[in-house]
């Protein structure tokens, strides 16, 4: 594999357990440390304390500890089969823990200490923020997002300190026996000396490895040896989430604990002025009101009275000029901006003007996509207790406990280790549950509303958003508009590609091309509103995938080229986009006969590392109704971790994309969100599920991240397929808007 | 108001309002939060339970017009479907599917489903497709249809 080696300030640390079992972690400061993490996790006898990572108790049991959240991803899986493939771990010995919110357990050490260009995006750090967040230190520790889990921990913290547990083990049992350590093996958690027969246990080694000093540079097994990754392992999670156990952040039930539901103002900007508190006061269970920056808050002691106490509230509201705002007038904003000023670099190549008024042919088209909601299957809710002695506890799933547990801290007026977080399961994440963003100053969420909640309660505050507060109050995928320009030349290929885009957002490359054109002049504009935003599942590429594929697409059919042939003339030089645009051409029977009436689009991405391509196959019936039939995806991510897993965040991926090219829109209107729940925040269901085919290319390259790059590919592979079905080039989201009846793709076609 | 449910084979007299739905009586009154508030408009399927064997949206029903009922939820499900085992046989195959990512509209899903096997042991894709409108954001549709195969052709 091509890893490159990482420079190393921190080092690894093994200790022992009192009852006989190893500890192994990797820290970036001093064994200071260690007392926080023995209150964090020593929970049976005989376990003194933890490292940041593994821990092997005295029965032979190793437990892996993952910094990150898992919302369905199977990442505490992954990450788990990564440490113990390189300790030489028996599976059925294993077993995996979300690792509690210290910082301990943080992903510190790899941030600071590897240096080898992995950086955090800030998108995810809320970098931006950092003078305004007091805590600044402890952001992009804990964070689950950028697909960056096994990419990160993974390959450089886990591989790591399994193989150092390994070394220790091997080292400790050859110095029982007098033997040299090379000619030992561990196997199965078991250390063998094949010359003498004898074996130990990992647990019966463990007190006397803890004594040596564990190797900063371990020997990593060749990916030819491995046992344990590249299997399709059951999932650690997975049976609680059968039987009703699984507990959520929504699920916590304490004694004595309340309810807390919000009036929210609809108008974003806008102010409560005053409300009818002493009516609400009398209704039965209500405890307390509460104002809060963007509404008002009823406490009760059932979450449905607190709720429909909350709807009985009257709110007068000053909406501070705010409430002219709609969705039409922000893309005006939007045209207007771009036509106003040629805005930021983010790719300049050769002379883009000069090439585009020397060419031939000239292409222009404008795209956009609106705002899109997360909509999360669990509501947002967050349960915050502060106690009379100034101490607070949280339960609340996140995608990011350490920053959570910072934020409730500052907003509740105490200090970080005042706060203890329960990190909960999180049903749902997709870049809604990450804490601290870009632009979070601006738009507190439920993290901020629970702890000024919890500070006029004395009891623990379960504070629960209903859909309706969800649909309307989340910080949305942003709206973008992006205005391309192309010339191509006699052969009809792209010489010059100018693209102008509101706005900017991570990951910083989600408008550049892969393909090879001249000159190029990509700029981005700003052009901020009111509305909340954040990331949403693979952020940026879920815009300009849909741009970018879609108007390839144009050029290719300009070009009078078939567009998967223009796409591999582009791309000649970029062999893994080849190979996957070629692996999904070839399983989706690319060019072969289909049924009267359907049709087939492709489009391709490279996101957080994986590249994706996905044939989209559609039919569109003589009254316009769209249905796709299949969906065959191309991946290379490298190397896949557990193919069970791999195939499942493809298809989710797949899903998530596809429910918001066909039916997702957030609409603005009198500077309010105007859906409101699923009837008109549309899901798909499994009636409208296309059969989908998952291939993977295992090219070795660097690990590439899985829970988003599917996402982006699959809304310009169906537009790109309703175009060849029916002349009708689709350059707005979602698809539903869409007039697909045959006249109107005819209009459309003469129109253009 | 003193309303009498049972859940589970367990009555339970409560002192709550007769509209309250079922869905807030089980989590916040009982404690049984293995069945989900997802929409609170009937809408997502997160909140299914059964009622004399059929599955209800807890989120819209009245507890009032459920006593006297059977209910059933999903941690009652293995004990109502008589399996001697922990698991009913639609969770041994949730699990054997390796169905659930975040997990959290499983529980809806899987009582739909099984009042649909109840009803429907072979139940075809046509079928599936008209009963099963529970919402997943995960995508997990594709395994949820194929363990729902796997159950109907054991």
């Amino acid at each position: 594999m091509n890893i490159k080696k990482p420079t190393r300030r921190g080092f690894l640390i093994a200790g022992g357990l009192a009852g006989g079992g190893l500890l192994l972690g990797y820290v970036s400061s001093g064994p200071s440390r260690l007392t926080l993490q023995d209150k964090a996790v020593t929970r049976g006898e005989g376990e003194r304390f933890v490292t940041t990572w593994l821990k092997l108790a005295p029965d032979n049991v190793l437990t892996v500890y993952v910094p990150h959240s898992d919302m369905g991803q199977g990442v505490i899986t992954a990450l788990a089969m990564m440490a113990a493939e390189e300790m030489e771990a028996d599976w059925s010995l294993v077993r995996a823990e979300q690792a509690p919110a210290e910082q301990a357990f943080a992903n510190e050490s790899l941030s600071q200490n590897f240096t080898d260009g992995i950086q955090i995006p800030s998108f995810l750090t809320g970098i931006n923020n950092a003078a305004w967040y007091g805590v600044a230190k402890l952001m992009h520790l804990q964070v689950t997002g950028g697909s960056s889990s096994v990419r990160w921990t993974g390959q450089h913290g886990m591989r790591v300190a399994g193989a150092a547990a390994k070394d220790l083990l091997i080292r400790a049992a050859a110095k029982r026996w007098g033997v040299d350590p090379s000619e030992c093996a561990a196997r199965l958690s078991h250390v063998h000396h094949e010359a003498s027969g004898k074996s130990a246990t990992f647990a019966e080694l463990a007190a006397d490895a803890a004594e040596l000093s564990a190797l900063s540079n371990p020997v990593l097994k060749s990916a030819k040896d491995y046992t344990i990754v590249g299997k399709p392992i059951p999932r650690f999670d997975i049976p609680a989430k059968v039987d009703g156990s699984a507990k959520y952040g929504i699920d916590v039930h304490l004694p004595g604990m309340l309810y807390a539901a919000i009036k929210f103002v609809p108008v974003f900007g806008a102010e409560v002025v005053s409300y009818n508190e002493d009516e609400i006061l009398k209704r039965p269970g209500v405890k307390k009101l509460v104002r809060l920056p963007v509404g008002v808050a009823v406490v009760a002691n059932n979450f449905w009275r607190a709720k429909e106490a909350a709807a009985a509230l009257e709110l007068k509201i000053d909406a501070k000029g705010n409430d002219t705002r709609s969705t039409a007038s922000i893309y005006a904003q939007h045209d207007r901006d771009i036509a106003a000023a040629d805005g930021a670099k983010d790719v300049e190549i050769g002379d883009t003007e000069a090439a585009l008024k020397g060419a031939g042919k000239l292409v222009e088209a404008t795209y956009r996509v609106p705002y899109l909601a997360h909509a999360c299957m669990e509501p947002m809710n967050c349960t915050v207790w502060i106690k009379a002695d100034g101490k607070a506890e949280v339960w609340v799933g996140a995608q990011d406990a350490l920053g959570t547990r910072g934020r409730i801290a500052e907003i509740a007026g105490l200090s970080f280790d005042d706060v203890t977080l329960h990190p909960m399961l999180l049903g749902g994440g997709f870049g809604r549950r990450i804490p601290v963003r870009k632009g979070f100053a601006d738009f507190p969420s439920e993290i901020d509303f629970a702890a000024l909640i919890a500070k006029e309660v004395d009891a623990p505050v379960k504070l629960v958003y209903t859909r309706e507060d969800d649909i309307q109050h989340d910080a949305y995928r942003p709206a973008v508009t992006s205005v391309f320009k192309v010339a191509l030349d006699k052969e009809g290929l792209p010489v010059a590609w100018r693209n102008r885009y509101v706005t900017k957002d991570d990951p910083a490359e989600a408008a550049h091309i892969p393909y090879s054109v001249a000159n190029q002049s990509i700029r981005s504009i700003e052009s901020p509103t009111p509305v909340p935003r954040g990331p949403w599942r693979s952020v940026a590429h879920s815009q300009h995938t849909f741009f970018t594929e879609s108007f390839v697409d144009e050029l290719a059919h300009e070009a009078g080229k078939d567009p998967f042939e223009y796409r591999r003339a582009l791309l000649k030089d970029q062999p893994r986009h080849l190979a996957v645009l070629e692996l999904a051409a070839a399983k989706a029977g690319w060019g072969t006969p289909l049924p009267k009436g359907h049709a087939r689009g492709i489009a391709i991405q490279e996101a957080f590392k994986t590249i994706v391509a996905e044939v989209a196959e559609v039919s569109v019936s003589h009254t316009g109704e769209l249905k796709v039939h299949r969906v065959v995806a191309a991946v290379d991510c490298g190397r896949m971790i557990n193919p069970n897993t791999v195939e499942q965040q493809v298809e989710s991926g797949i899903i998530f994309g596809l429910t918001a090219a066909l039916r997702g829109e957030i609409t603005i209107e009198k500077g309010a969100v105007v859906q409101s729940n699923f009837p008109d925040y549309e899901m798909l269901h499994m009636a409208d599920m296309p059969s989908i085919e998952v291939h993977v290319l295992e090219s070795g390259a660097e690990l590439g991240g899985l829970g988003e790059p599917a996402t982006p590919p699959i809304a310009a592979a169906v537009s790109n397929a309703v175009f060849a079905a029916t002349g009708k080039r689709i350059r707005e989201l979602p698809l539903k808007k869409h007039d697909l009846t045959p006249l109107s793709a005819k209009l459309a076609q003469a129109a253009e | 108001m003193s309303v009498t449910v049972k859940v589970n084979g367990v009555s339970h007299t409560l002192d709550v309002e007769l509209e309250m739905p079922l869905l807030w009586v089980l989590r916040d009154e009982l404690g049984l939060t293995g069945t989900k508030f997802g929409c609170g408009v009937a809408s997502c399927g997160a909140c299914t339970v059964h009622v004399d064997g059929a599955a209800v949206r807890s989120c819209v029903t009245p507890v009032a017009s459920v006593e006297n009922h059977e209910i059933v939820t999903i941690e009652g499900l293995a004990e109502a479907s008589g399996a001697k085992a922990a698991l009913a046989p639609i969770q041994a195959a949730w699990i054997a599917g390796q169905v659930p990512q975040c997990g959290y509209c499983q529980s809806g899903m899987l009582m739909a489903v099984s009042a649909l096997l109840k009803e429907k042991p072979k139940a075809t894709d046509a079928e599936i497709d008209e009963a099963i409108t529970n919402v997943c954001r995960c995508g997990t549709y594709p395994r949820v249809r194929a363990a729902i195969h796997s159950l109907s052709n054991a």
